[in-house]
């Protein structure tokens, strides 16, 4: 009923078959348990009929991305309303989150009122807390001042910022500043150096969940798919027993182990993107209407203390 | 249920082979130089302004060759958002160009300007002014 994929062993940095079997998953629920540095994956068809166990932990929260309010173009002219089917999607889980994590992207053009938007269609999301990091989307035409003000009060130099739940130590990043000429994206010195410091402190077995837009691992640099310095943060993160790399920017699942870090990225709740090099370019992917809502989705992971376990489950807005 | 949405999954998945070996070839016979046309080389003809149009992530022509006073035109034709920005941030930067919005820049003087999208910096640039 489940498939496993081993650990990656070569390191060439990405796992193929993980890739292949995460694509397949695309559209159709899966949960991912990580145990032991190996990921089990089975469908959530399985896991809503209870046949793998309990899988409750002690924390959980939900990762939706890439909602690019104020896109009107084919791929799909309601991207409020299929943001609304998001939080509808959130809101019928059966144990509320303790805090939703936006992983950047939420206005397509940085406007006033696209923001106002999110702003207010978020308001409907059963959970205690929302946290923001931009995508590239969110800081044009200002290097990110309007996000700043309005999403990322409080935190550090260009919005980065860490805090704690239930004993696991959460980073978000900012990587889409500054971004230089034929590179990728960006994390910067003063935002590594914050990094360094900030994680110091920490025992190795605090379990650390980072988020932020761009991919921290090389998807497909061709594509602009990956971030320059992210070597460097991940350096900080290596002596942790369990890490966890949450990334949207790319509008789709994908996973990869390595070390103890998994890596993992969320569908759109707007609209979805080929796959690696299976287009022109990254941009919105047209499909048929009626498979747009199984390439759309949000990310669930559920977190249990003292076992290292994450438990990340991705479920489309089909059914 | 949930078998016929894994067979969806496959059918996909093979499609998606399909696809991937279709660019492979395309790539190669790029790589072979055979048929270059986002590194072609425009020559100015006539004067007046030259467009430079902004296509699936890329600036066509890539490269432009133009006499001094010439008006450069950038249109986005993209589904998302681009800049145009000059490699030192400073000689000209556009703002976000929303699908058919443009962009100008006239070149006064001589010489080799690079530049590049902020938002998708992989995407870039040259005008040569003679
Ligand atoms: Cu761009």
């Amino acid at each position: 009923m489940s498939d496993y994929i081993e650990k990656n062993q070569d390191n060439d940095g990405v796992d193929r078959r993980g890739f292949l079997k995460c694509m397949a998953w695309a559209g159709t629920g899966t949960l991912c348990l990580v145990q032991g540095g190996v990921l089990k994956s089975f469908a959530l068809a399985d896991v809503l009929q209870k046949n793998v166990g309990n899988l409750k932990g002690d924390l959980s929260f939900v990762q939706i991305s890439d909602s690019h309010i104020g896109f009107s173009k084919p791929a799909n002219p309601d991207v409020t309303g299929t943001l609304r089917e998001a939080i509808a999607k959130v809101n019928a889980l059966p144990t509320p989150p303790s805090f939703v994590l936006h992983t950047g992207d939420l206005t397509h053009l940085s406007k006033p009122e696209e923001f106002d938007t999110l702003a207010e269609s978020l308001k409907s999301l059963k959970t205690e807390r929302i946290f923001y990091v931009p995508g590239e989307h969110d800081v044009l035409n200002d290097n990110g001042a309007m996000f700043h003000e309005r999403f990322a009060q409080g935190t550090q130099g260009d919005g980065w910022y860490s805090f704690d739940q239930k004993g696991a130590h959460f980073i978000g990043l900012v990587n889409v500043l500054n971004l230089k000429a034929g590179g990728l994206g960006n994390l910067g010195h003063e935002q590594l150096e914050w990094l360094e410091k900030d994680v110091a402190k920490l025992k190795s077995s605090t379990p650390i969940v980072v988020f932020a837009h761009i991919p921290l691992w090389s998807v497909y640099p061709q594509w602009g798919w990956g971030t320059d310095d992210s070597e460097q943060a991940l350096s900080y993160l290596k002596r942790f027993g369990s890490v966890t790399v949450l990334n949207g920017h790319i509008h789709q699942t994908m996973q990869k182990i390595e070390g103890n870090i998994t890596f993992h990225t969320a569908c759109s709740t707007a609209f979805p993107q080929p796959h690696p090099g299976e287009a022109d370019s990254p941009g919105p992917m047209k499909v048929p209407a009626e498979k747009l809502r199984g390439l759309l989705g949000i990310t669930d992971v559920n977190f249990v203390r003292g076992k290292h376990t994450l438990a990340i489950v991705d479920s489309t807005l089909q059914g | 249920m949930r078998r016929r949405k894994i067979q969806q999954g496959r059918t996909a998945g093979i499609l998606g082979t399909a696809i991937f070996g279709a660019a492979a070839v395309l790539g190669l016979v790029l790589a072979s130089g055979a048929l270059r046309p986002r590194s072609a080389i425009a020559t100015q003809e006539q004067p007046g302004a030259i467009t430079v149009t902004i296509d699936n992530f890329s600036f066509a022509p890539m490269q432009l060759e133009i006499k001094a006073g010439t008006e450069v035109i950038w249109i986005n034709k993209d589904d998302v958002p681009h800049t145009v920005v000059s490699d030192d941030h400073k000689l000209f930067k556009s703002r976000a160009l929303d699908t058919d919005e443009k962009f100008s820049f006239t070149f006064k003087d001589p010489g080799t300007y690079e530049y590049f999208c902020s938002v998708h910096p992989k995407m870039t640039g040259k005008i040569i002014v003679k």
